[in-house]
């Protein structure tokens, strides 16, 4: 719901760090994106291809990799992904678990030219 | 060539909020960011917040909206400063939006700061604003499975407030389940059951309120 503002703030970061390599052209832009998000790749994309279109951005590629919420058990260790209906730890059966992945937001990196 | 940049997207806006931060810090206010679904009670909440507390603790209140003034009237009518923030469409409060409205307070006059966020259960998880704790609402016709659909939001909440407890005798909700998979994620959650039509409730909110600006 909000790939707009987030979109911009990607760019900015891509062109900066672009600027830096002094490079001409952004070809492709990694990013990793966690399950717990809220972010639609669709969207951004569609944002990003109107809002680069004068940089030298310009028709580079969003590359998406997209990273499942895990959870790790504060009782027995075990590091899991919780089961739609019911989160319970596969190993010791006890749900008491803090989340290790799935908020990921950042971008990896970019290939430029 | 690949260049490696490891650098998160909402960067930008977690500087403005450290910058709000430091600014609510100067003045020493404390800064509640309230998030909830619509219509779980957010407004209810701060208005019961104002009458317990307007005699000894001096409150401010930021309402954030899609549109409208409603929220922001009704608050004035308490007479605390109280400033809107209209997002325009956007679906959550960011420190930029946040910051701004500070410029329109008197934070030098203020010990609490009320923020009420746009009513969401998902994306005012993924955004400080400067706040010193989170705090959610979940209402009690919305359902014991919310945690599960909304697992960042009662994760990042210091305080978890069911509201609408006067709603149990027409409503199933099974505590036991909800606080099970609550504070399996978040040990440290704090889980009240109020009532903001009833007042139910609403004194334990208070002193949570009130231990935390005497810890300040």
């Amino acid at each position: 719901m909000h790939e707009l503002s987030v979109t911009q703030g990607m760019l900015d970061i891509a062109l900066e760090k672009a600027k830096e390599a002094q490079a001409s052209r952004i070809k492709t832009i990694n990013l990793v994106i966690g399950e717990l998000s809220s972010i639609i790749d669709d969207c951004v994309q569609f944002y990003f291809d109107f809002l680069s279109k004068d940089s030298i951005a310009g028709g580079a590629i969003l590359s998406f990799t997209r990273i499942p919420m895990k959870v790790r058990c504060r009782n027995c260790g075990l590091s899991f992904s919780p089961d739609k209906s019911s989160w319970s730890c596969p190993q010791c059966g006890k749900w008491d678990a803090e989340i290790i992945a799935g908020n990921e937001f950042y971008i990896d990196s970019i290939e430029v030219e | 060539m690949k260049v490696k940049v490891l650098k998160n997207i909402l960067d930008a806006n977690d500087q403005i909020a450290s910058r709000n931060r430091q600014i609510l810090d100067k003045n020493k206010v404390l800064a509640i960011n309230i998030m909830s679904s619509p219509g779980a009670g957010k407004t209810s909440l701060i208005l019961q917040t104002i009458k317990k507390l307007k005699d000894r603790v001096r409150i401010a209140v930021i309402e954030g909206d899609i549109a409208s003034t409603i929220d922001a009237d009704r608050i004035s009518e308490e007479r605390v400063p109280v400033v809107q923030i209209n997002t325009g469409g956007a679906c959550h409060l960011d420190a930029n939006m946040v910051s701004n409205a500070l410029d329109s307070l008197p934070l030098g006059d203020i010990e609490l700061l009320l923020i009420e966020n746009v009513g969401n259960l998902v994306c005012p998880a993924e955004f400080k604003v400067g706040e010193h704790k989170k705090v959610m609402l979940l209402s009690l016709p919305e359902g014991d499975d919310k945690p599960y659909k909304y697992p960042l939001m009662f994760t990042q909440s210091e305080v978890i407030i069911i509201n609408k407890i006067d709603f149990l005798p027409f409503q199933d909700f099974d505590f036991t389940a909800f606080n099970k998979v609550v504070t399996g994620l978040n040990p440290k959650a704090k889980i009240l059951q109020v009532s903001c039509k009833t007042g139910e409730g609403i004194e334990q909110w208070v002193s949570w309120l009130e231990s935390e600006l005497r810890g300040r």
